[in-house]
């Protein structure tokens, strides 16, 4: 799973699999943190606290 | 009791009545917590499973419950991706429901491996060549995302949507949900197609091998269309069974046809795919193993002999598809019903035949076939998944705003 784990090796299956791994957990954490520092930023600022429809 | 809890402008019935029927239910819940903790604690010996059936009844119910919990991943891709509007109406019970077979799925992997407290290891040492990995990283990460698409509709609850702070993340998560939905969608392909991906690579067992493209047999791209296309059946049948149990209209007619149509498209242009691959590997496949396509249906106990697979391409597929691609067909409620039962049927039974049809063909000319019968621990712990789906259910329909649709539908008078 990371580079420093016994059985590491730089190989292509390292590196598609474990690629696509990393870059879907990445989007997930960059997601929700943009979610969650625009909901503060919102809340610092002013903006939030309307009650609209969300869907 | 709870009526500050349950969403502004619906009826739901009262908390003792909702209760006796969570308690109904809970007992069954802690029969399987009970088999549970048999396998935990004295372990694998409490199955009936042995050398020739290493998977059974488990993996079979695993990957049932993941192709039926596909409805989620493709319904959240025509919503979020494709722009289908409509199925806003439906999205949200699509996740839960996809939630539920998730956690079912991981929950029943859990009690499979014996040793959960060593369930890490497939990540930190992973085998980049094994499919089963690439279904354990795609899997859990997929339930994260589904996790993620529950939490707003969490946060939609009344007293929760009060506070400005959760007000606001939930409308920020439902701002940026495509991406969400596009990863979730990029994970289960590739976690549905591994699944099929490991009958098609057993080369020793001629019933479930295929071709290959590349590094993937055909079972890998059956399996994520299977799923893409039965899922929804799932959603709309479970959607009909609350509408049942509540007495209520859920759902307006065009979202549910709208899903349907989709579906029925899916399942035909899937089924095409499926006899294609049935016939290649009938004619060219099986034969060059030296085997003959009745050979795999020749089981003495009745079990496993040519009906199996009408049942499940003709009626679990063809029927399906056609009533669903019709369109008074599928505007016919009865017709309707029939077919997304069929479906659903019909891709459990798909399963079902890649996992245990796969294990009792004997591999070697002096062996017969092979028996298995699970045991109660088994059965408990398979029911377990479906009697915790009811509760969620339950709990979701009544505290948070599932359908969106219901107020308009049921109006209630204050």
């Amino acid at each position: 799973m990371f580079p420093f784990s016994f059985e590491w090796v730089w190989d292509m299956g390292h590196y598609v699999f474990l690629g696509g791994m990393w870059y879907a957990i990445g989007i997930i954490s960059l997601g929700l943190t943009y979610c969650i520092g625009k909901t503060i930023l919102d809340m610092v600022s002013g903006k939030g606290g309307g009650h609209g429809d969300h869907h | 009791m709870d009526s500050a809890l349950i969403p502004k402008g619906v009826k739901r019935c009262s908390f003792p009545q909702f209760s006796i029927g969570i308690l109904i239910v809970g007992a069954v819940l802690l029969w399987g917590v009970y088999a549970m903790l048999l396998c935990w604690f004295k372990g694998l010996n409490q199955t009936g499973m042995n050398d020739s059936y290493g998977f059974a009844l488990w993996i079979w119910a695993d990957l049932a419950v993941i192709a039926l919990g596909g409805g989620a991943f493709f319904t959240g891709l025509l919503r979020y991706i494709i722009g289908k509007d409509e199925l806003k109406n439906i999205i949200n019970f699509a996740v839960v429901i996809g939630f539920i077979c998730y956690s079912s799925a991981l929950l029943i992997l859990g009690i499979d491996v014996g040793q959960p407290i060593r369930s890490w290891f497939i990540f930190w040492h992973v085998n980049v060549h094994s499919m089963l990995a690439e279904v354990a990283f795609c899997l859990s990460i997929y339930f994260s995302v589904l996790a993620i698409e529950f939490v707003p509709l969490i946060l939609e609850q009344k007293q929760i949507d009060e506070i400005p702070f959760f007000h606001n993340l939930a409308h920020n998560m439902h701002e940026i949900m495509a991406v969400f939905a596009a990863t979730g969608a990029f994970l289960s392909c590739f976690h549905q197609g591994s699944l099929g991906g490991v009958a098609g690579v057993l080369f020793g067992r001629p019933f479930a091998f295929r071709e290959h493209l590349l590094v993937w047999p055909w079972t890998f791209f059956l399996f994520t269309w299977s799923a893409a296309a039965y899922g929804p059946c799932f959603t709309i049948l479970l959607t009909k069974i609350m509408e049942g149990i509540t007495g209520k209209k859920l759902v307006k007619d065009n979202v549910i046809d709208l899903l349907a149509k989709i579906s029925g498209w899916m399942i035909a242009s899937y089924m095409v795919a499926k006899l294609v691959d049935t016939w290649y590997w009938a004619t060219v496949t099986a034969p060059s193993k030296g085997l003959t396509f009745m050979d795999f249906y020749s089981d003495g106990s009745g079990l496993y002999t040519i009906w199996i697979i009408i049942a499940e391409l003709f009626i679990g597929g063809i029927v399906p598809a056609i009533i669903l691609t019709n369109k008074s067909w599928r505007a016919n409620k009865a017709l309707l019903l029939i077919a997304i039962i069929l479906a659903a049927v019909g891709v459990c039974l798909n399963r079902w035949v890649m996992v245990l049809q796969v294990m009792a063909h004997p591999v070697l000319p002096f062996e017969g076939w092979f028996a298995y019968m699970p045991s109660w621990q088994e059965v408990a712990t398979t029911i377990l998944p479906v009697a915790y789906g009811i509760i969620l259910a339950s709990l979701a329909y009544r505290y948070l705003p599932v359908f969106p649709q219901e107020r308009e539908l049921n109006p209630v008078e204050d």
